[in-house]
């Protein structure tokens, strides 16, 4: 047994990350860790990496017990950590990037030659043939970037290479590209643990499955004994067929319409949003769906096309314009777009409507507390207080000042971009309870989601985009995986 | 408001940390050195800040905004320069016309630091920087060089009044301390430059106009800068082009000793009224202990570095970077 990990466990506020979570993984083997957001693998990964010390749990390397205090300890024992946001210097080449840290050198001064033989024979090794050692990491493509951070782990003699959902940003022939490294280093005797949620990647690359729910290990299987449906039972487990709030009347009339917009990736979109609707947005990363909800909000300039909402033509330059229209956005990344989460709770929540609080400039802060308050109380954000820094709260909580400041400002169309990312389960429920519960008081929501459940469960309709344009709006029963999976993908008509 | 918060208890506690520190140092100067308690010094020190605390208060905004503004100095020089040099061309020109000159030259430079910094993006350091090298040239050109006196006597009669024992640019400052709290702590733009200081995506997102935000805090900082202008070539009269030397240095260094955070989001007034007298005890007692004035520079030092450190334990009690919270 190469890494053995047996009783982890890590809590943070509000979440068990992991709970009693023991793993063992073998050289030559690729071992997916499978599970929903928030089941608990980027932790699992963290920990394993070094990057993150559990609570309780101990961690074992060819049968001797070993902690890690930082990356640096579990480097140094072989495991690398290949990270969703490649940890690469985009200014320089491969071969720099490659050897960072460990350049070939005489006397301070770096010998170029032996730094692309170098790269060039552990690219050799990993069967990249094209892959330039003197090429601009910033230029290649992303699945060229994965591939060079592997290749630097190779260089480093890596003999666990830790992978976090590596496919999430590749289109499909470029993952068919790292699938292919990864096969090399397989049979180099590297053990590769890869996190994924995809079923298609399981599919392909892996002799041992481990599913996690709920900061738990459902099952650990050698892959071939695992069938596709039971993986994704495994994984979403009881909470699928209850846990989605359905509509309790019939939309009203139409809110929002786009009729043939253009916006950067986004082409000829159209479509229409009713009252007391949540319809929803599938496809992969880079489909354009952030950035067809960007546009509805003014983030993004429109190339083309035009919206009305209320009937009315609406065109909003800026996310002020679309505010004062009683338009939303709930950000993907609630920590960088949503919050200022140095400030307290009161402050995120009153942001957008200060001004409602305020005569000639100046704040009431009564006002302003009783009303922060009350949007709090009302949606249960779990806080002693409201002077809490927001950056304190669980990602359930954060998510819903968020929604605790559009709701002050009235807001009627709401854009939920990635509602429930890095919320654990039990606050996923109450955020989809809320958006219903808003549906119900006649707003109308559109929905980005890459948690295809999530998705299906929650929304009146949904729309599949795939490169820049909306391929197929399926209604209720006809939203299915089997529909959609191929859809997303292209594989459909 | 009840709240048994660690960090909201914490950052008070910060605040008083400075209060008492300060208590402490001038209790040590009362020992230590002579004539330091008098009444007389203590005005003096008052008056050695007014200038450095007039221009404290405008960059407290500025940097609570993430930004910084290097030109302060200069820009005290090119404002006083340019009102005394008004006095002095048109001597019937009243004093509130001389501090209409130096305000207007002032919020001249912060619409320029403004429209680069905010709307062509230009980094606070490089577009200050540039504005600290501008405007030290334009005070030598206009004044050709020399200090600008002779002055009609109505010029220094307001810098150099002392209403009630206590010197006017004490009062300047005391006004404008008070209206800088205000705007920070009780208006919606104040909130507004908090929160574009703390996260500028996010403030946009939830509909703050960042832009206009950062904009107008440089102008008003600029403003400040010409008031401060004014008040030392008032209080000089004379307007010397070669004045505020290095004082954008002596007035981050107040802000940072304040507590308010170079990474933005956070500070306050009161904290930089602290900072500013705190430095301003420390160098009146050592001067009055007589301790070598290169020394003094050292101790300066030290403050500053001591301040940023417990700003770095400041931020972490709140949650700072690195928690490896991944999902």
């Amino acid at each position: 047994m190469l890494l053995s990990a047996s009783g982890l466990t890590k809590r943070y506020p509000g979440v068990l990350a992991l709970d009693d979570v023991s793993i063992e993984i073998r050289g030559g083997e690729v071992h997916v860790v499978a599970g929903e957001n928030g089941a608990g693998k980027s932790t699992l990964m963290h920990t394993l990496a070094g990057a993150t010390t559990p609570d309780a749990g101990t961690l074992s390397i060819d049968g001797t017990e070993v902690r890690f205090r930082s990356p640096r300890d579990a480097q140094a024992l072989g495991i690398r950590m290949i990270h969703q946001e490649l940890n690469l210097v985009p200014d320089m080449t491969v071969a720099e990037n490659v050897l960072l840290g460990s350049e070939p050198a005489h006397a301070g001064l770096i010998d170029r030659r032996q730094l692309a033989n170098r790269t060039r024979a552990v690219l050799d090794r990993l069967g990249q043939r094209v892959l330039r050692a003197d090429a601009i990491v910033g230029r290649l493509s992303l699945a060229a970037r994965q591939i060079t951070e592997i290749a630097k782990a190779v260089a480093a003699d890596a003999r666990i290479v830790i992978m976090d959902e590596p496919t999430a940003i590749l289109a499909q022939e470029e993952a068919e590209a790292l699938f292919t490294v990864i096969d090399q280093l397989r049979s180099n005797g590297v053990a590769i643990v890869y996190v994924s949620h995809r079923l298609d990647d399981m599919a392909r690359l892996a002799d041992r499955v481990t599913v996690l729910r709920d900061g738990r290990v459902v099952d650990s299987k050698p892959a071939s004994e695992l069938r596709r449906d039971d993986i994704v039972r495994l994984m979403i487990g009881r909470e699928l067929a209850a846990g989605y709030p359905r509509a309790s009347r019939p939309p009203g009339d139409a809110l929002l319409s786009l009729e043939n917009v253009s916006s950067g990736p986004v082409v000829d979109a159209s479509l229409v949003l009713r009252r007391g609707e949540i319809v929803g947005v599938v496809g992969l990363v880079g489909s354009g769906r952030t950035e067809l909800v960007r546009a509805v909000f003014g983030a993004a300039r429109l190339a083309g096309g035009r919206m009305l909402l209320d009937g009315q033509p609406y065109a909003p330059r800026r996310p002020t314009d679309a505010i004062r229209a009683g338009v939303a956005l709930l950000p993907e990344d609630r920590k960088r777009q949503g919050l200022i989460l140095i400030a307290a709770i009161r402050e995120n929540v009153s942001l957008t409507s200060i001004a409602t609080f305020a005569h000639a400039g100046v704040i009431d802060r009564e006002s302003e507390t009783a009303a922060a308050s009350r949007w709090v109380k009302t949606l249960a954000v779990r806080t002693p207080s409201i002077e809490i820094r927001a950056g304190q709260l669980s990602g359930g909580n954060q998510q819903k000042v968020v929604l605790a400041r559009w709701m002050l400002a009235n807001a009627r169309l709401l854009l939920f971009d990635e509602p429930t990312r890095g919320i654990d389960v039990g606050a996923k429920a109450e955020i989809y309870a809320l958006m219903r519960r808003l549906a119900d008081d006649g707003a109308a929501i559109l929905m980005v989601s890459s948690d295809l459940p999530e998705a299906l469960g929650l929304s009146d309709r949904v729309l599949v985009m795939r490169n820049g344009r909306i391929v197929a709006t399926l209604a209720g029963d006809a939203a299915t995986p089997e529909r959609i999976g191929p859809l997303m993908l292209g594989m459909a008509s | 408001m009840t709240t048994r918060v660690p960090t909201l208890t914490w950052q008070r506690a910060a605040d008083y940390v400075l209060v008492v520190a300060t208590v402490i140092e001038a209790a040590i100067f009362a020992a230590i050195a002579p004539g330091f308690g008098s009444v007389a010094n203590l005005i003096n020190i008052a008056l050695s800040i007014a200038v450095t605390g007039i221009l404290a208060v405008g960059m407290t905004a500025v940097i609570i905004t993430g930004g910084i503004d290097l030109s302060v100095g200069s820009v005290v020089a090119l404002t006083g320069t340019a009102s005394a040099m008004a006095a002095a061309a048109v001597h019937s020109v009243p004093a509130t016309a001389a501090i209409a000159i130096a305000l207007m030259v002032g919020v001249l430079t912060g619409v320029l630091n403004g429209t680069f910094v905010a709307y062509l993006r230009v980094q606070p350091f490089i577009a200050t920087l540039a504005m600290l090298t501008i405007a030290r040239g334009a005070a030598f050109i206009i004044s050709g060089g020399r200090s600008i006196g002779n002055l009609p006597a109505s010029f220094g009669a307001l810098g150099r009044s002392v209403p009630l024992g206590i010197p006017a640019p004490v009062y300047v400052l005391a006004v404008v301390a008070a209206l800088g709290a205000f705007v920070l702590g009780r208006t919606t733009f104040g909130r507004h430059v908090y929160s574009t200081g703390g996260n500028p995506e996010a403030s946009w997102l939830a509909g703050v106009d960042t832009q206009h935000v950062l904009w107008l805090v440089y102008v008003l900082n600029g403003l400040l800068a010409g008031l401060a202008g004014w008040t030392l070539a008032s209080r000089l009269g004379a307007g010397v082009p070669n004045s505020g030397l290095q004082y954008e240095l002596d007035v981050i260094a107040a802000v940072v000793v304040g507590g308010t955070s170079l990474a933005g989001g956070r500070g306050t007034i009161a904290g930089t009224l602290w900072g500013t007298l705190f430095i301003g005890v420390l160098t009146n007692g050592l001067n009055l202990a007589n301790v070598d004035p290169y020394v003094q520079k050292i101790a300066l030092g030290v403050v500053i570095l001591i301040a940023a450190i417990g700003d770095r334990f400041a931020g972490r009690s709140s949650g700072g970077p690195g928690t490896g919270h991944g999902e």
